[in-house]
């Protein structure tokens, strides 16, 4: 087991991270900017260390200063949560280099994943469906023709070495195609120094399935899947498990194959391996995987009773999946939704400022992870998640009920905050429904801002 | 001499990327409406439009530096 772990991360996934640690007696080090001294993962880590200047790349992204700081504290592991380092294959590498355990994959297999198409022929090795495209690279305009009989239209052009919705190109038929092949060439070419494209077709509507693994290095299992389809410009906002559209059938293929992806590279610690499900076709498709614990992991912790942050500590340390797959089953129905220092009536405008008053919700089924507490100075300088309401009962109806409830006692004072954007949602027949895809949310935001507006004045 | 004020807290570059150069050089002009620099605010970038005019700018905040609501950005006579 480990002995001392530093949290390279601040903010709710810092305190998470510490409150796992704690429970396992495993002791802690939080690391903060010049922004941060007062900040909740400070306040309740065992030691803490100041690591730089409030940008995140002079402090949080900052590998010397956390290195250092790890070293002259004693720590055998480094926790990178998610964002910031999480996914740094060099990172991971120089945590393992300087003889601590990094609670995460290797420095491989984050470079593995991180790598679209390389990701893309993994997964289509371990018997993974994959979105209709090109294998790997495009060698060029002739193969790429020859591609289109599988995509057809609309097809999506991609950088392969793009990201974050970077270098993409949609062409509606072949004329565009034609035109927009050799630009996407040269564009990917000059802004990532990699002319390498890949194609992909292009899902209509789709709903975000994904599911969560865990993995020893040898074996892994699955935790069942997540369901992430309300996303505000391709940022989750309120995430559930189970999925309220997968038959028995296709849960037991989806997960299944996260599973033989896992195990194809040999994946070790928590992972998220990401589909798009077409509901018209009845069909999955892999998109990513990410190697890292994710915001909305505790909607699965909710239904498993699983601590994922746990396991992911105890495979750190050496141990070996202590879940047989036969362990692990789903009860009831839950559902998170990020609280953002964000204003939903104008814009979602970001608002740092103080928390001058904060009442939590509370009672059966409800949990809140969060880095607040009265009197708390939100900082301008991070993103701005501020809290995550996560709601658990029978079934699906029942939590949406329950969100509401918790919803209607949690109070926070001196901020704009996306509550509002929750109050709306969990009255809103469609949601109710459960008839939801990737692009539902923006369409009901612009047609429902009476809606949020009214809720804000509750 | 009148100043330009941040409007809102956040991360001060006074350029729109690293390899861009800066909207407003030390000493250059400015009319009221121009760019002269971006605030980041919880990851979302907010254009600072000068909103008075004057002649030799002078930046009292370093590119990337942070900033309070209300700190002054630079100095104009």
């Amino acid at each position: 087991m480990l002995k001392k772990l530093l949290i390279a991360n601040r903010g709710e996934i810092a305190v998470r991270v510490i409150r796992a640690a704690r429970d396992l007696g495993i002791r802690t080090v939080a690391v903060h900017s010049d922004a941060d001294a007062e900040a909740l993962h400070v306040l309740i880590a065992d030691e803490t260390v100041n690591i730089g200047p409030p940008a995140a790349k002079k402090s949080y992204l900052n590998v010397e200063a956390i290195l250092k700081a790890a070293a002259d504290t004693g720590c055998d592991a480094v926790h990178p949560g998610y964002g910031f380092l999480a996914e740094n294959a060099a990172f991971s590498d120089a945590v393992t280099a300087a003889g601590m355990v990094f609670v995460g994959p290797s420095g491989d297999a984050i470079r593995l994943m991180g790598d679209k198409v390389a990701a893309r022929s993994a997964a289509a090795a371990a018997g993974v469906p994959v979105v209709p495209g090109s294998t790997g690279r495009v060698a060029g305009i002739e193969e790429a023709r020859h591609i289109l009989t599988e995509t057809g239209f609309p097809v999506m052009i991609k950088a392969a070495a793009g990201g974050g919705g970077r270098g993409i190109r949609i062409a509606g038929n072949l004329a565009e195609f034609e035109q927009a092949f050799p630009q996407a060439e040269a564009e990917a070419l000059a802004a990532f120094g990699d002319g390498g494209l890949y194609m992909e077709k292009v899902i209509g509507q789709a709903r975000h399935i994904e599911v969560q693994v865990l993995g020893d290095g040898t074996d892994a299992v699955h935790c069942y899947e997540r369901e992430c389809s309300l996303q505000r410009r391709r940022q989750k906002v309120w995430e559930e498990a189970p999925s309220m559209a997968l038959s028995d059938r296709v849960r037991a293929e989806l997960c299944a194959s996260a599973v033989r992806l896992a195990r194809e590279v040999g994946y070790s610690g928590a992972g998220t391996v990401e589909y798009l499900y077409d509901d018209a076709a009845d069909r999955f498709y892999f998109i990513e995987m990410n190697t890292r614990i994710q915001v909305e992991h505790p909607v699965t912790e909710m239904i498993t009773g699983i601590d994922l942050v746990a396991e992911m500590l105890r495979i750190a340390g050496g141990e070996k999946l202590r879940l047989r797959q036969s362990d692990i089953a789903v009860r009831g129905h839950a559902i998170e939704v990020r609280l953002n220092a964000e204003d939903p009536v104008n814009n979602f405008a970001p608002f740092p400022g103080t928390v001058t008053g904060l009442r939590l919700p509370g009672g059966p089924g409800v949990r809140f992870d969060s880095m607040l507490y009265a009197g708390y100075q939100v900082p301008p300088f991070y993103d701005s998640l501020l809290a995550k309401l996560i709601v658990h009962a029978e079934d699906r109806d029942g939590a949406i009920t329950r969100l509401t409830r918790a919803l209607g006692e949690l109070q926070i004072d001196g901020l704009k905050t996306t509550k509002p954007l929750f109050l709306a949602l969990a009255d809103d027949p469609g949601v109710r429904a459960g008839a939801v895809h990737t692009r539902w949310l923006e369409g009901w935001l612009d047609a429902h801002a009476g809606a949020v507006a009214a809720a804000a004045q509750l | 001499m009148t100043q330009i004020l941040s409007p809102l807290p956040g991360t001060f570059y006074r350029a729109s990327s690293p390899d861009k150069p800066p909207y407003k050089a030390d000493g250059d002009s400015v009319a009221v409406g121009d760019v002269i620099g971006l605030i980041e605010v919880m990851k979302s970038f907010h254009e600072v439009k000068a909103e008075v005019a004057g002649a030799n700018v002078r930046f009292a905040v370093d590119n990337e530096e942070p900033v309070m609501a209300g700190a002054v950005l630079a100095d104009l006579d």
